[in-house]
């Protein structure tokens, strides 16, 4: 055989082969469980903490006098200061400032919102920011489960029973700080989870892509934290540097294109994104996939849906028809045949929702919140709680999935701002008790330091939650036809070419009439050559 | 008097009916793909379309290389001669029963017709299919190749026009073969490579 021949029979080969493999062969290598680190220090053999604590902070004091820069740590993050200047924009954000359409704001409900924060004692605006025995430690370094922070106490903890709200005849059990303490270790899916799985006020209720049953879930349910399988922790991924932890929905990495982390490499970024383990070419059998992953956000095929652990998310809030009583005057409380609430009288109208699909944009990572300084007007459009900026032209931006959370919250038709009202409290003037918009937004107006005009209106707004967690398995990611078919998943992306979604509809025509025709003539021909044969 | 001639050799034959398979596999998968129905659905039809594009690609390399170590390729030297004799034909004469205007012999196989119609399907259908399918393959190799400024609409529009223009070709050709001696002549002159003439 003439070597032109050969080598073209091999590439043809080689070709061939390629194609088939994914089609003919099917890979699936068990995979290794990882080694689990183990400490080197046994807490409980601490002098230091075999000891009664009768407070969070006596136990900080404790972890303080060897971990002796840790609270330092600690005071520059996030979790801590509820506080974040985004560089992108000049914004300032953070949990203290942003104002949301859920629960809305935490100004004047520190007591409530604040058992969140990595904190003793935040209960209102003169909290000390730079007392290190304010820091709690615990709340992601217990081990036990036992470590709870309730609502309502600023974020202490509870060492002797305690009835609360005082007159209410609920009990507050007294947890074992000693106990606790002797059983620190590293964070873990329930920690992060105590707070970041019940974020707007219930299990699942804000993400959509973090709940309980991310605690220990199925592979089904997350591929990485599959709690017989790869079981990874929250910072596995969210890989803490000095406490800092990595990975921000402020400013998230919306197109990494850094590559994987290698140790040494100096400029890492974010090391809570895909690309940073999986690299920007990881589709080894089907390398047209990578070229998709130029476009497309490895999320958006990878996590098919949202809430698909059985709990469902809140997917719309409407505030305006919070208030209702009954005949007697109490609060109601209406639920759907699950058992799940979709309406209160202290919240409004909800609407849930479980293995929801996403909503797709084009997201280049930055992020412009509506804060309460902002001017809004009231159109047929929803306001954006946060918008979210991208184009297909931008170079910078990625097709990523969304849970868009749409819902309506009063606001100040006069100076045209949203509103920070008071909500959580056992008070007169806190909306959850006492049902009096005027009351809780003056008061909750007032402490957030904003003006108020006294006028109320309830005005529609929507904010999206780029979605990140809850990765299938390989199997169960997005088939190529949710995209490549008419009104399939990104139906409405703009500025690409999809195959089958944008098929031209003028080519299409001309070419079957090209092939209508061609068979009208031939059948016109053999119908003449019929007729014309049996006259002869 | 009929006489009989040995016009398809065992390759050329073996060649036609495997191609004809594969482009008729590639067609069946290719409006699968395209959204016109559903018999295999996206996923599978682009992975059975690709595996058949690469069993036809080798089959064409084979068959050009026959082609030119046999002298076969001027079977498709286009020809003025007798076209309008051939058009003039199939329009009026056949339905008269007038006699066939070209002479089949073993190196004028094809009639003036058939030559330039494979030509073109050879020169320009098959180029433009095998161009942008290709491309379409290596989609995820053209900024490494310096295609940036390539739009994989362009890509697209191309091998569907290409796709059309064959399906076009199929159905004709399909019926130009009960156009012989007698309608099954060709047909089976095909298949044992043996075509009687008059």
């Amino acid at each position: 055989m003439p070597t032109f021949m050969r080598t073209t029979l091999a590439l043809c080969c080689a070709g061939w082969l390629a194609a088939t493999g994914p089609v003919l062969a099917d890979d699936a290598k068990p995979e290794l469980k990882p080694v689990k680190l183990t400490t080197t220090a046994d807490h409980t053999k601490f002098k230091e903490l075999q000891q009664v604590f009768n407070s969070g902070p006596e136990v900080t004091k404790a972890c303080l006098r060897c971990h002796t820069e840790a609270a330092g740590q600690i005071h520059r993050t996030k979790h801590w200061k509820w506080e974040y200047l985004n560089p992108q924009t000049g914004q300032t954000l953070g949990k203290k400032t942003v104002v949301n359409n859920f629960c809305i704001s935490v100004a004047s409900n520190e007591a409530a919102c604040n058992s969140c924060h990595v904190g003793y004692g935040w209960k209102d605006a003169s909290f000390d920011f730079k007392s290190e025995e304010n820091v709690d430690c615990l709340a992601c370094h217990d081990t036990t489960g036992n470590y709870k922070k309730p609502s309502g106490l600023a974020g202490n903890v509870v060492t002797k029973d305690m009835e609360f709200p005082p007159g209410s005849g609920k009990i507050l059990k007294a947890i074992d700080l000693s106990k606790i303490a002797q059983k620190v270790g590293k964070s873990s899916r329930d920690t992060c989870g105590a707070c970041h799985f019940n974020g707007g006020g219930g299990d699942g209720v804000k993400h959509g892509d973090l709940d309980s049953s991310m605690s220990a879930p199925e592979k089904e349910v997350d591929v990485h934290m599959d709690a017989t399988g790869l079981d990874f922790t929250c910072a596995t991924c969210h890989k803490t540097s000095s406490h800092d932890v990595a990975g921000s929905r402020y400013t998230p990495t919306a197109k990494d294109s850094k590559g994987a982390h290698l140790r040494g490499k100096a400029d890492n970024g974010n090391p809570a994104t895909c690309v940073a383990c999986h690299d920007n070419a990881p589709h080894k059998k089907e390398a047209r996939l990578n070229q998709h992953a130029a476009k497309i956000a490895c999320q958006t095929c990878h996590i098919p849906s949202f809430a698909r652990g059985g709990i469902a998310t809140k997917m719309t809030w409407d505030w305006s028809t919070a208030g209702q009583r009954d005949a007697e005057g109490k609060h109601i409380t209406k639920k759907d045949a699950k058992g799940r609430i979709i309406y209160e009288s202290r919240k409004g109208d909800f609407t849930l929702g479980e293995n929801v699909k996403p909503e797709y944009v084009w997201f280049n990572g930055q992020v412009t919140y509506t804060l309460i300084t902002d001017k809004i007007e009231k159109t047929g459009q929803r306001t954006p709680i946060n918008k979210i900026g991208g184009s297909p032209s931008d170079g910078k931006s990625m097709i990523w999935p969304m849970k868009v959370f749409r819902g309506s919250q009063p606001y100040d038709p006069v100076n045209k701002t949203l509103v920070t009202p008071h909500t959580a409290g056992n008070d007169d003037t806190g909306y959850w008790k006492n049902l009096d918009w005027d009351k809780a937004i003056a008061v909750g107006m007032n402490t957030s330091g904003h003006p108020f005009s006294g006028k109320i209106d309830f005005i529609k707004t929507e904010m999206s939650w780029p979605i990140n967690h809850m990765v299938a398995p390989k199997e169960k990611a997005l088939g190529c036809v949710e995209c490549h078919s008419k009104d399939g998943r990104l139906a409405g992306i703009p500025g690409i070419y999809i195959p089958v979604r944008d098929n031209n509809k003028l080519l299409d025509t001309v070419g079957w009439a090209i092939v209508f025709l061609t068979l009208l003539g031939v059948f016109g021909h053999a119908t003449l050559r019929i007729v014309t044969a049996r006259r002869h | 008097m009929s006489e009989r001639i040995y016009v398809f050799k065992l390759f050329e034959r073996f060649w036609h009916w495997s191609q004809a398979g594969l482009i008729m596999f590639l067609m069946l998968t290719a409006f699968d793909i395209h959204g016109t129905y559903t018999i295999f659905g996206f996923e599978k039809a682009v992975a059975y379309h690709t595996i058949a594009a690469w069993s036809l690609i080798g089959l064409w390399v084979f068959a050009i290389f026959w082609h030119f170590t046999t002298g076969e390729w001027k079977q498709y030297i286009p020809t003025t001669e007798k076209v309008m004799a051939m058009a003039n034909y199939y329009l009026f004469g056949i339905f008269r029963n007038a006699p066939h205007p070209f002479k089949l012999t073993q190196l004028r196989k094809h009639n003036p017709l058939q030559r330039l119609a494979y030509l073109a399907i050879m020169v320009c259908v098959g180029p433009l299919i095998w161009v942008t399918g290709v491309l379409y393959l290596f989609y995820d190799n053209w900024a490494a190749w310096g295609l940036t400024a390539l739009q994989l609409e362009w890509v697209a529009t191309g091998h569907i026009i290409g796709a059309f223009m064959m399906l076009a070709f199929l159905i004709a050709h399909v019926y130009l073969t009960t156009a012989g001696h007698t309608p099954m002549a060709h047909i089976k002159a095909m298949i044992t490579g043996w075509e009687e003439v008059d």
